[in-house]
């Protein structure tokens, strides 16, 4: 029996589902198969009940009140900032801040450390395969301080050209950004290699983790990367939630961010001192239960194991592509050796804004258009590409449910 | 299927596959470019006005089924009308995809009544109406690109 069969044997995707109560609805009056997890997961009842139980029971302001319920709100508050530091081993629960997501955190990167330490002529590089949210703050910041992007090219299935890459690095190169997967083509980078040579050049590397997290186990000290961001609506927690993990010697030097309440020691007219670490980069009152529901959607992702979830996706969108591929007419975009979860792919003749709409006709939910990943389109000349993304509570049945809609795509366009 | 039979008609698959007045046009008096953002559809609407008369539509671009059925349907319907009843022509069609009441009856609509089951899918409403969008722009004199975002 191979590995891949053994986790199969152990997985209970059908427990699994059970705790997914969005799953057992139906949609245009069929069961729901909802296969658009890089736009969003679903979440637990166990996230679902954590956040009733915050308002039902623990409602309250953080870091202020000396009464119980603040004293709970904020015990709760922190205890899920040890959560999430441990999910993605920090060192440090100082490292962990909390911000709206993934975008704000790489915000927040680029305009305290990229304002500090970009200037002109400097460079920052990206990669092909980003997602919006890790091109535009960089050109932002380009654009204010004369300094440069540069795009590390991909071959034509979506890898990383990491000699390329490593030949473009130069002392001016002050940043790499880099997304740890896709979410358009599902390419794992190398982020270990990527940032091994970044170092040695003298560059910081920011690891845009939004399509990482779900997907793979997270060690941000085994990656070795200087800044990793992530969403916990990608995970399976909350909206309006996310992680801006940082070296704390690279935090400490950085200004803070927005000013406001919980950012500061000590406040005068004349002088105002910054609080420590973390929160002096988390100013005004927080997304309380935000921050409570990602640490229990964090505690669900944990209890069935990282490293067994990424083994079993892996076997799904194996399936899945296997499947795919019969049919005439599809061709796959990203075909890299490292992928998660994601099958991206055209189909002849048809445009992928037709496939969703049929695709919703038939219950099946998949992502169609640019994904946020314009400049990507480009490379790959499409326009746009159908998508299927799969979560840990997706199933081979719904992959053949995907295979059979799209036969109906054809159906009417033939 | 009934429901997407209605969307995706054989006009609308016939129009889409061999899209009518769809090149440049080299002595075109405005050309304007539509987009939209939502699902990558791009076209560039051209125009030959003489005074009041539209005497040459095209198109060319990229998009959806929808779209592109909807681009082909208007050129060959505007074409040699009025910019006036071209604005009428939007306005009626505009009612016939959004499905509002007291919408226009099929019998005055001739192939654009092709587009009816578009009032089904709310979504979309916005590719049928992009090349309606850019053509109104590109009357009005506008250079500027067209979102329907």
């Amino acid at each position: 029996m191979s590995a891949l069969e053994q986790a199969s044997t152990t997985y209970d995707v059908a427990r699994i589902r059970e705790d997914f109560p969005i799953l057992g609805r139906q949609v245009r009056g069929r069961p729901l198969v909802y296969l658009d997890n890089a736009a969003t997961t679903q979440k637990p009842r166990q996230v679902i009940d954590r956040l009733v139980r915050y308002y039902t029971e623990e409602n309250s302001n953080v870091h202020r009140g000396v009464h119980y319920l603040s004293e709970l709100a904020t015990m709760e508050y922190e205890n899920a900032r040890g959560v999430v530091q441990r999910f993605i081993h920090a060192s440090s629960e100082k490292e962990i801040v909390f911000t709206r997501g993934t975008t704000e955190a790489i915000n927040l990167v680029m305009q305290t450390w990229g304002r500090t330490n970009v200037g002109a002529g400097d460079e920052i590089l990206i990669s092909a395969i980003e997602h919006h949210s890790n091109i535009v703050p960089w050109q932002m910041l380009a654009q204010e301080k004369g300094a440069t992007v540069r795009v590390i090219p991909v071959n034509d299935s979506g890898e990383l050209l990491v000699e390329e890459y490593e030949r473009m690095l130069n002392p001016r190169v002050k940043l790499v950004a880099i997304g740890h997967a896709s979410n358009a083509l599902g390419t794992i980078n190398p982020v270990r290699r990527i940032v091994a040579a970044a170092h040695a050049n003298g560059s910081l590397v920011l690891v845009d983790g939004a399509q990482g997290a779900p997907h793979l186990p997270i060690d941000v000290q085994d990656l070795g990367c200087d800044f990793y961001a992530f969403s916990g609506h990608k995970v399976y927690g909350p909206t309006g939630i996310g992680v801006l993990w940082g070296r704390e010697s690279l935090l400490e030097e950085m200004p803070p961010w927005q000013g406001g309440g919980d950012m500061i020691l000590s406040v005068s007219y004349e002088q105002t001192t910054y609080n420590a670490l973390p929160y002096k980069f988390e100013a005004g009152t927080p997304n309380i239960e935000g921050v409570v529901g990602l640490a229990a959607a964090l505690d669900y992702v944990s209890s069935h194991g990282l490293a067994n979830i990424a083994e079993y996706e892996h076997g799904l969108q194996t399936y899945a592509t296997k499947r795919l591929l019969e049919i005439d007419g599809i061709r796959l975009i990203g075909t890299a050796r490292e992928k998660a979860a994601v099958v991206s792919f055209v189909l002849e003749g048809v445009h992928p804004h037709d496939i969703g709409t049929i695709l919703d006709q038939e219950g099946v939910a998949i992502r169609t258009g640019h994904h946020c990943a314009q400049p990507l389109m480009l490379r790959f000349n499409v326009p746009a590409t159908g998508r299927a993304s799969f979560g840990l509570y997706n199933t081979r049945e719904e992959a053949d449910a995907l295979v059979d809609a799209l036969h109906k795509v054809i159906e009417v366009f033939r | 299927m009934s429901d997407l039979r209605e969307l995706y008609q054989q006009v609308i698959l016939d129009h889409n596959k061999n899209p009518r007045n769809f090149h440049e046009l080299p002595d075109a008096t405005s050309r304007v470019d539509g987009y939209n953002p939502l699902c990558g559809d791009h076209y560039t609407v051209y125009l030959k006005v003489d005074g009041q008369t539209i005497e040459e539509v095209s198109f060319t671009g990229n998009g959806c089924a929808i779209s592109k059925a909807s681009a082909s349907v208007m050129s060959s319907t505007v074409k040699g009308k009025s910019k006036d009843e071209a604005e009428e022509l939007f306005d009626t069609f505009h009612k016939l995809v959004t499905g509002e009441a007291g919408g226009p009856s099929a019998a005055d609509l001739g192939r654009l009544a092709a587009f009816s089951g578009v009032s089904e899918f709310p979504a979309r409403v916005k590719c049928a109406t992009l090349a309606w969008h850019t053509l109104r722009s590109a009357l009005e004199g506008k250079q500027d690109k067209v979102s329907t975002e």
